[in-house]
């Protein structure tokens, strides 16, 4: 790797006032033609053309963004990751994207401060516990680390959560895989840029798709703001923006885009050193390095694509926090911000052949694709070099929406993506 | 916070209503007759559109009636709200 970040490379660069660091990301212009585009530079986006370039051998690929590296989703998510899903062919997937986490920074040579801080996903009610039970066997019998906890364990490993029965929702127990955690997602953005720019992936910023060229049923290329891009491959990884794209190829999709809202409190000393996740009562919590709370929403009802949401979700979110942690009663939120995230019927992505030669799609993610964001590179990388999705992606065709092969994971994604 | 237009109570905060999605969509007279894409499309397939949208609202803890509303979804200005037996060509079944 050019320009290899290491602890001798700070000292290096310590001695000339750090006045030789090279850019992380070359800031590309188009070429005529490319043997593969992605459109969206966003995590996965970014992943996909990283392993692409790595293990597939494809070199000569442009990654296409509308705004700016990190100014979409990637950065705009509360940052946890895990695979303790339900079904078999979603955990395989999610845990696919775990091990690659754990050896992420080492492998794209940028800290993504991955902290494996373990999450708790909260039952109060009976038959909350018994599907936590459940997901928890499941996981087991997947090789998932998981396991089940008491309010009693609970109180003793987060000291200030309400775990009183006298509580309007009392925690009666939990999920806890501990190889779960969170991961600082800039990094994670501008690591695989990096990385991937470094590999010969042309990253081209600023620049919007306004048309897909297609003929006799196979992509040609795509229509820019800064031009005509050619290549017979296209692979639309787009979030929330995902059928505004896939209508310029003439495709529905099974998504509605949602405003998803996240918050972050002053920063506060040490408090929370897990993340602690709810579906019943519809919030989910963790600290940062910085010491904000880092806080997270279920979607606003509506249709929407202007990254921000109402402020009755807000409110219904505090009141979660609050019921959870009566003692953050005082504290301050100082910023809020929302994403457009493309729900499917099953919560399950999409990533998958289309009926259009050449086009191949990567959606669907609703409020989880951060934890994804390896694996999701991983496995789109596999299916755009051989025309072929990888055995993990299989299940996640576009066809299982007239097939009836769905992947129902509400119960482990719901609000707690 | 939308503040929504129910045609029969008037102006009203978002949380008294419920999303219903997508308005116009009509249910196949006859789904055996349909290929398992066409009724997928029926069943899944969305338009999901940016900008100007007609969708259904359901004030579910007011009068509990069903009703449209023309909003743009990028803005979230709310243009126009009105009952389903209105002529008006959007209201009208639609791919």
């Amino acid at each position: 790797m050019k320009n290899k970040y290491s602890a001798l490379s700070l000292i290096k660069n310590a001695f000339t006032n750090n006045k030789n660091w090279k850019p992380a990301i070359k800031n590309a212009e188009p070429k005529k033609s490319y043997d593969a585009i992605i459109v969206g530079g966003g995590g996965h986006g970014l992943a996909t053309a990283f392993y692409l370039a790595k293990n597939h051998g494809i070199k000569n690929i442009a990654v296409v963004e509308k705004g700016w590296i990190g100014g979409g989703n990637t950065a705009r998510n509360t940052t946890i990751v895990r695979s303790n899903y339900l079904w078999t062919e979603a955990s395989l997937l999610y845990e696919k994207s775990l091990k690659l986490w754990e050896g992420l920074s080492r492998e794209i040579n940028f800290n993504v401060m991955f902290s494996q801080r373990g999450v708790y996903n909260l039952g109060h009610t009976l038959q909350d516990m018994r599907d936590i039970e459940r997901r928890v066997s499941a996981n087991r019998l997947n090789g998932i680390d998981a396991e089940v906890v008491n309010a009693e364990q609970i109180k003793k490993e987060i000291p200030y959560i309400n775990t009183s029965s006298s509580a309007r929702y009392p925690i009666l127990g939990a999920s806890l895989q501990k190889r779960a955690g969170v991961a600082r997602h800039d990094a994670v953005a501008w690591g695989f840029a990096r990385a991937a720019s470094d590999l010969g992936v042309d990253i081209i910023q600023q620049c919007e798709v306004t048309d897909i060229i297609k003929s006799n049923n196979q992509i040609h290329g795509i229509e820019t703001s800064k031009g005509r891009i050619e290549s017979n491959k296209v692979g639309l990884v787009v979030a929330g923006h995902a059928s505004v794209l896939a209508a310029m190829a003439n495709l529905r999709l099974p998504l509605e885009s949602h405003p998803l809202q996240a918050y972050v409190s002053e920063p506060l000393k040490p408090v929370l050193d897990t993340v602690v996740m709810s579906n019943a009562v519809h919030g989910y919590i963790s600290q940062s390095d910085k010491g904000e709370l880092v806080i997270g929403a279920g979607i606003d009802p509506y249709i929407g694509y202007g990254q921000k949401g109402s402020f009755c979700t807000i409110e219904h979110c505090m009141q979660a926090i609050m019921e959870l942690f009566p003692y953050f009663s005082r504290v301050r939120m100082l910023r809020q911000w929302g994403g457009i995230v493309d729900v499917s019927p099953d919560a399950c992505p999409i990533i998958s052949k289309t009926p259009i030669n050449g086009l191949y799609l990567n959606c669907g993610w609703g409020t989880g694709g951060f934890k994804a964001t390896p694996g999701s590179g991983w496995v789109f990388a596999h299916t755009l070099a051989n025309d072929e999705p990888h055995q993990l992606n299989a299940p996640f065709s576009l066809e299982r929406f007239s097939t009836g092969a769905l992947i129902d994971e509400h119960g482990a994604a719901a609000v707690a993506h | 916070m939308l503040l929504i237009n129910c045609p029969w109570c008037g102006e009203r905060d978002e949380t008294e209503f419920s999303y219903g999605g997508e308005a116009g969509i009509v249910r196949p007279e006859n789904p055996e007759i349909l290929s398992d894409e066409e009724w997928g499309d029926y069943l899944f397939m969305r338009k999901n559109t940016k900008g100007v949208f007609t969708e259904q609202w359901n004030h579910s803890s007011g009068c509990r009636q069903w009703f449209l509303v023309k909003r743009d979804t990028v803005t979230y200005k709310i243009i126009d709200s009105y009952k389903f037996d209105r002529s008006d060509s959007e209201n009208k079944g639609s791919k």
